[in-house]
């Protein structure tokens, strides 16, 4: 039976033993250290019986606390492999130099390369940025959930699978070859025959669908659960910049989406979108993309503005300087975000006038941006500084990112473009704006919000070493490819001819060496922080004197958020109550109506993952299987009717009745 | 929101009892909304995919080799119909009439079949004459946007008979009226995709 390669065809697809790569003893080695740190893990939940606790409690729940909290967790674990990917192409280019050939194939290295991008962009940006929107935003629009709960669960698992894809290239077949956006005709069929682009873009049409889908979640939250008295103008401004980026994904993703599609089409039916020849047109694709792609980086780091925002009013004991011109820059960014997609290929030779205007649009966009700036000055000048951990990273994002910006706006100019295009420089470039931007943003979120999140704070000293680690690490990883990309180097090479040049990418290693610390030193923090968490504690619920209403309710809040709907009269509604001796409630709670946890959310997901795998390896009898029970699974889940329960208000008193005693004990009033 | 433009006692921070929260079913007219306007988004994509390939036969066939405007004109006609008697099983509905709501949506079902049906065979009779979607770009962007609308009128009527099977079974309960009501939006969505596809692609390709 095993002799005939038609039977075995049909059964699985192009797999073939020889698709498991055992020739890369590097890819075989990460696949034993995966595979082991993956059995203690799943011995150690067994041995713990943590299973059925972490299935219902949290892999099925709708609240959105959970989820986001999971998409965090995702974004960490998703951080790990995206930085391995970087400090082993910083150690291939340090090494490759005088005839060295490194130690990466071009095979192997090229999928480093494009693996993270992608994964950095997908699946550590994008579930960290996720997460807290969907953490914090209805705890601060006064909510007790999301509109759509249960979408909200899928969306997350959909995320998690378009992960369990990327990570599955790793070991069977192979990933991509292309760079992050895939350009044709090279990720066409001709050029990449093999599994890589299918991994690739299966892997972003599930991750996408629980993006879009969380999109409009949180659109439709924001407008229509805020709190009574919550006016748009009396928004925080993480949940206006929460907005503005869910606009953007809903009004970007659908363009990714059928951009893949296309390029699918052409792989798998052999159409004729991007090809060469019988009438197609390659650029096409990197125009659609950049439509999608350019939002994208807005919709990364609008919700970092928005953290930085919240951070700087709540550690400088003030109100926010300039709320106004800080919601309007917000959407002036929003809006030019997609008028500035053509920058990103000025060298395609579009002519100078079309050029010159989208040069400009790009020019434009740094105004609302330095607005904002100079609106965290002014609300630090004459402020009552607090240097905590969320400050601090917001102090060094404002002198990073304005370095970023600044390069940015002279990547805006087409003739200096058409010298730095594709070279080092952009890269020093994106890097500075995502990590000094995004990144330096989430991570001030992360330990802003983690005692809301888990009621006790993140440990000080290693949150210190981490900011250190990171913030010098980036300059020193960063600044030599600047320099580099000036000098002309481009990106995406391997081996360099060059010797005087080894010297800055030797530099750029130990920067990646030091971000490697501070990513250490940051899970240690969280350890210890577990570990120490009874000297950490905070009963108030408000360990930072808060001024929007998450700080008002427990930490951890409970299930239902609010045990009564707070009304809104100002801008930061908790500062507003307690200036003026707002007293918590202490009888009189009520039932309280919750939707009801499901594991349907799991299961879409999961055959969501077999259909992608069945697509990727051409084993069509298991996609139309699985395409089968995706629908009919679906479908049957449309007959459940009961999605909610009440939460007794005998309950609801007991959980408030507790909060009365800590608050009490800590010498607070209600 | 809902009490955003009412004015509010100063000194009240909580409210007593739970009205103030937004009832679901609005939430879920907009956020259906919101989705279709996403969907839309994936049509404007085609239709400009459509505008950039339209003219590349590649030396094979063009529109006017390929399309028969009076079979077009019917196919439009099934679907605008097919509207319209939706909108009539959703009068039915407002009056809370079962029986002759169920009757519309079969003939809705029915107009919605008889439009695939008619694609099918148009698209048969272009790929037995050789203008495959391999063919040239035109006819990869003329399949893909006709068919991914062809798609979704087949998703519409999935969504229809499944549909129609909870309402027999559980009535016009609150639920069932709310996804009635989504399916509308989703089902008149269609025809207004198709406007633009007809006009666009087919008008406009015979005067290419």
């Amino acid at each position: 039976m095993f002799d005939n390669p038609a039977l075995l065809k049909a059964i699985f697809g192009r797999f073939t033993l020889e698709s498991l790569p055992l020739h890369e003893p590097i890819v075989v080695a990460t696949f034993i250290v995966v595979a082991l740190g993956g059995i203690a893990l799943v011995g150690a939940l067994t041995y713990f019986k943590l299973w059925g606790y972490l299935w219902r409690e949290w892999f099925t729940s709708v609240d959105h606390k959970r989820i986001g909290v999971m998409y965090m967790v995702l974004g960490i674990v998703m951080l790990l492999r995206g930085f391995s990917d970087a400090i082993m192409m910083r150690l291939q280019q340090a090494m490759a130099f005088g005839g060295s050939e490194g130690y990466l194939n071009s095979h192997h290295y090229d999928q480093i390369f494009t693996a993270h991008g992608v994964i950095m962009i997908f699946f550590v940006a994008m579930p960290l940025v996720t997460g807290l929107m969907n953490f914090v935003v209805p705890l601060q629009i006064g909510a007790r959930d999301v509109s759509f709960p249960f979408l909200n669960n899928f969306s997350f698992w959909m995320t998690v699978g378009g992960a369990v894809i990327v990570m599955m290239s790793l070991f069977v077949g192979e990933f991509a070859r292309t760079g992050w956006l895939a350009y044709p005709p090279l990720s066409g069929i001709g050029y990449s025959p093999d599994v890589g682009v299918d991994y690739y873009i299966w892997a972003l049409q599930v991750a996408g669908v629980g993006t879009l889908l969380s999109g409009v979640n949180l659109v439709c939250t924001i407008v229509k659960m805020r709190a009574p008295g919550m006016t748009m103008m009396r928004m925080p401004i993480f949940t206006w910049t929460a907005l503005c980026t869910n606009v953007l994904i809903v009004a970007a993703f659908p363009v990714l989406t059928a951009v893949l599609a296309l390029l699918a089409l052409d792989r798998y039916v052999g159409t004729n979108f991007f090809t060469n020849d019988f009438g197609g047109n390659p650029m096409m694709y990197v125009n659609l993309i950049w439509i999608w792609g350019h939002p994208e980086v807005y919709i990364l780091i609008l919700p970092a503005f928005g953290i930085f925002s919240e951070v700087t009013s709540a550690f400088c004991g003030k109100r926010l300087f300039g709320y106004t011109s800080m919601v309007y820059a917000t959407i002036v960014i929003t809006i030019l975000s997609y008028l500035v997609w053509l920058h990103h290929f000025f060298t395609m030779g579009s002519g100078a006038s079309v050029n010159s205007f989208f040069g400009i649009t790009t020019m434009i966009i740094s105004i609302p941006t330095g607005a904002k700036i100079f609106n965290w000055l002014f609300t630090m000048y004459r402020g009552r500084i607090r240097f905590e951990l969320p400050m601090m990273w917001t102090v060094a994002f404002m002198l990073t990112f304005t370095v970023g910006g600044m390069t940015g706006v002279l990547l805006a100019v087409p003739p200096a473009d058409f010298v730095l295009h594709n070279s080092l420089f952009l890269v020093a470039h994106f890097h500075n704006v995502i990590i000094g931007g995004v990144l330096f943003g989430l991570f001030a979120g992360i330990s802003y919000w983690f005692p809301k999140a888990f009621g006790f704070r993140l440990d000080p000293f290693w949150g210190k070493m981490s900011f250190w680690f990171w913030v010098v690490g980036f300059w020193f990883a960063f600044m030599p490819l600047y320099i580099l990309g000036l000098m002309g180097v481009t990106r995406r090479l391997r081996t360099f001819e060059d010797p005087s040049l080894q010297i800055w990418f030797i530099i750029a290693a130990f920067g990646a060496f030091l971000i490697l610390l501070g990513i250490l030193s940051f899970l240690i923090q969280i350890f210890v922080s577990v570990r120490r968490r009874e000297q950490l504690r905070d009963d108030t619920g408000d360990p930072w004197d808060g001024r929007t209403l998450e700080w008002a309710t427990s930490s951890p809040p409970p299930a239902y958020n609010f045990a009564f709907t707070p009304v809104v009269h100002d801008l930061d509604a908790w500062a507003d109550m307690k200036n003026r001796g707002y007293q918590r409630p202490l009888t009189g709670f009520r039932d309280i109506h919750m939707p009801r946890n499901t594991g349907a959310g799991v299961i879409l997901a999961g055959l969501s993952v077999v259909l992608a795998v069945a697509l990727i390896w051409y084993i069509w009898w298991l996609a139309i299987v699985s395409f089968v029970a995706l629908i009919g699974y679906a479908i049957a889940h449309t007959f459940n009717y009961s999605r909610d329960f009440h939460i007794p208000s005998s309950d609801v008193t007991r959980v408030e009745d507790e909060r009365t005693r800590l608050l009490a004990a800590n010498g607070q009033a209600g | 929101m809902a009490h955003a433009d009412t004015v509010i006692d100063d000194t009240i921070f909580h409210l007593e009892d739970d009205h103030g929260h937004a009832e679901s079913g609005s939430s879920t007219m907009l956020g259906f909304w919101i989705y279709l306007m996403s969907d839309c988004l994936i049509f404007a994509m085609l239709f400009a995919v459509y505008g950039v390939l339209g003219g590349n036969y590649a030396a094979g066939p063009a529109p006017k080799d390929l399309f028969d405007l009076p079979l077009v004109a019917l196919n439009t006609t099934m679907l605008l119909l097919s509207s319209i008697t939706y909108g009539f099983a959703m009068l039915e509905m407002a009056k809370g009439r079962v029986k002759p709501m169920q009757v519309w949506l079969v003939i809705t079902g029915l107009f919605g079949l008889a439009f695939l049906s008619i694609e099918l065979y148009e698209f048969a009779h272009f790929i037995h004459e050789g203008a495959t979607p391999q063919r040239s770009g035109f006819l990869s962007s003329f399949f893909t946007l006709v068919g991914t609308h062809g798609l979704h009128v087949t998703f519409g009527l999935v969504w229809l008979v499944v549909l129609m099977v909870q309402v027999s079974r559980y009535g016009l309960i609150a639920a069932n009226q709310r996804r009635l009501m989504c399916l509308s939006m989703f089902w008149h969505f269609l025809d207004v995709i198709w406007i633009g596809v007809f006009t666009f692609v087919y008008l406009m390709g015979m005067l290419r």
